[in-house]
């Protein structure tokens, strides 16, 4: 009887498991397991028309080797990488530190903050290559001012990637800031009310209190903001035309991609690049994890 | 004294430090604003004049007439909330059944669905334009939805929220006679509330601002997301600053409006992803 009911518990169990997670499941196979292994295939395939594929060997990775345009993507990649982290990861903690004070109208900073982070990434393309143009931009205008002569910020190649950098950290500081500080929220009061009883002044509590006990949620903000930053792509697509004269100086591994699959069709060798994007991305991303117990403080 | 005297001092130094952050932040939308009130000719003239002589409103109308953005408007809108609401409903489900069924092979296909994570997104992207070009959906409103339906994140997202949900709760549950789909939906489903409108902020927030595959799938102007659209917008009118202001306010305005009526959901969703992931 007792064994009877538990083996109707169980082909319940097995039989709603398996419902419930079955459009999820099939939904994930076919729209990102397969396409995972079909990257790989068509990376040693050339992709022509009607989607023939026909087998290059290596020929794709070989042809990487040798294209410098892809090489100098990857290298503006790895220079927007090394500007946007650091400075969103800085600005975000610092705005978030400053909001955790006792202050007047803290949750209306706190909003308008965050407007960046919910405005659609070509909007603010188009906003911010308006302020940087360089005949009647109003940045151009405003440095005027101050004595400082005209820059053509999107078509001078060696500046282009300080504009896109300014308008990517822009964009990421208000959407960290909020879960910088939700870490922050979450650190217990005893701490500073002990802090405080010892004398330490707000610089101290930052440096022995705040910031060591942020660590795991600053990881967190670091993982998502490389992965992202890795993958910039609807800034620069938006702000530099694939006819502009610093659009090699600008574009991205993710923009580089993008041309090759969809505007040069070349999808056998974009297949390559998305492969090799997606080695660094997880070498990094290993580094860092391993990096953590350095610097992280889990207790 | 002293002491009270500088607490005064830096609290003046934080005022000044985040008042600084909110002019950065809010003159990009300001000039965008001003811009999209001005004549084109008086949008160029140097040096800048800040406000319009007078103000014009015919830049909106002309975004319309000038392409089809009422129809991107659709298309946005339709894309959005079909992709909010089956990942909420499905990530849900299978996050319910990930979390508190136990059947055979559950954790070898969840640590599956997790690996999907640790990809990059625009990994993907190709064969998912290949895919949904051999079921004849290029140009299409579903098109711009499809694998956007099915999300690992929120599966692994919502399975905290089921999971950390008392076990009593469940087996009372039974004992009234309810299946474990009728425990997900009727019991479970409203408790993890939260969990719910957090990932469908941060699925409105992606689906809504997403630019490259709406770009890929739909080069119809017609079958266009906004974001896409305003690409659109750029390509034709490249010197028409007044116009294309007006098209992009008038592409970030829905969500700016509910941002204003649900801050406090929008940003506890976001704080939570953080939390929780």
């Amino acid at each position: 009887m007792k064994g009877n009911r538990l083996s109707k518990k169980k082909k319940s169990d097995i039989f709603w498991g398996y419902t419930m997670i079955a459009p999820v499941t099939i939904g994930l196979g076919i729209f990102y397991f397969y396409p995972f292994f079909k990257v790989f295939f068509d990376s040693f395939h050339e992709v022509g028309a009607f989607n023939k594929t026909k087998w290059v060997g290596f020929a794709n990775y070989q042809k990487m080797l040798t294209d410098t345009v892809m090489w100098q993507s990857l290298g503006n990649t790895v220079r927007y990488v090394l500007v946007i982290v650091p400075a969103t990861l800085i600005l975000s903690l610092l705005i978030a530190v400053l909001l955790n004070a006792r202050i007047k109208g803290r949750s209306v900073f706190r909003v308008i903050y965050f407007i960046p982070a919910i405005t659609m990434g070509a909007a603010v393309a188009m906003i911010w290559k308006w302020i940087f143009n360089g005949d009647y931009g109003i940045l151009n205008y405003i440095l005027g001012i101050f004595g400082i002569s005209p820059v053509q910020w999107l078509s001078n190649p060696s500046l282009t990637w300080l504009a896109i950098s300014i308008v990517a950290i822009w964009m990421n500081v208000g959407y960290n800031m909020i879960i910088l500080l939700a870490g922050i929220q979450g650190i217990s009061k005893s701490y500073y009310e002990s802090a405080s009883l010892d004398g330490a002044n707000g610089i101290q509590q930052f440096f022995n209190i705040t910031l060591p006990l942020v660590t795991p949620t600053m990881f967190f903000v670091l993982i998502t903001t490389l992965i992202s930053t890795f993958q910039t792509f609807d800034v620069i697509y938006m702000m530099i035309s694939s006819k502009s004269l610093s659009n090699e100086a600008a574009q991205s591994i993710v923009v580089y991609f993008y041309r090759n699959a969809f505007e040069f069709s070349k999808k056998g060798y974009a297949s390559a690049i998305a492969i090799l994007l997606f080695i660094i991305i997880m070498l990094v991303t290993l580094f860092q994890m391993k990096m953590q117990k350095k610097w992280v403080n889990y207790d | 004294m002293v002491e009270k005297k500088k607490r005064n001092y830096s609290k003046i130094l934080i005022y000044f430090v985040l008042i600084i952050g909110i002019a950065v932040t809010v003159t990009p939308f300001l000039w965008m604003l001003l811009t999209s009130l001005k004549t084109q000719g008086e949008a160029v003239r140097m040096p800048p004049v800040i406000l319009p002589d007078k103000p014009i409103f015919s830049n909106y109308p002309n975004v319309f007439s000038k392409i089809p953005f009422a129809h991107m408007y659709l298309n946005t809108i339709i894309s959005a909330v079909v992709t909010v609401a089956a990942q909420v409903l499905l990530c849900s489900m299978a996050a319910y059944a990930f979390g508190r069924i136990e059947f055979p092979g559950r954790n070898i296909i969840f640590s599956l669905l997790l690996a999907v994570l640790m990809v990059p997104s625009s990994f993907f992207i190709l064969p998912q334009y290949l895919i949904i070009q051999k079921l004849h959906l290029l140009n299409t409103i579903p098109a711009l939805f499809i694998p956007n339906l099915f999300s690992a994140f929120g599966t692994f997202l919502l399975r905290q929220f089921f999971m950390s949900l008392p076990q009593e709760l469940e087996d009372a549950a039974r004992l009234d006679g309810c299946n474990h789909f009728t425990t997900y939906s009727r019991i479970m489903l409203p408790l993890v509330k939260s969990g719910l409108v957090a990932l469908g902020i941060l699925t409105l927030r992606f689906a809504w601002n997403d630019l490259m595959w709406p770009l890929i799938v739909n080069t119809s102007s017609q079958k266009m997301t906004l974001s896409a659209g305003l690409s659109y917008l750029q390509g034709q009118f490249a010197t028409d600053y007044p116009t294309m202001m007006a098209g992009a306010i008038m592409a970030v305005m829905p969500l700016l409006i509910l941002f204003a009526v649900f801050q406090k959901q929008f940003i506890e969703g976001v704080a939570l992803s953080g939390i929780k992931g």
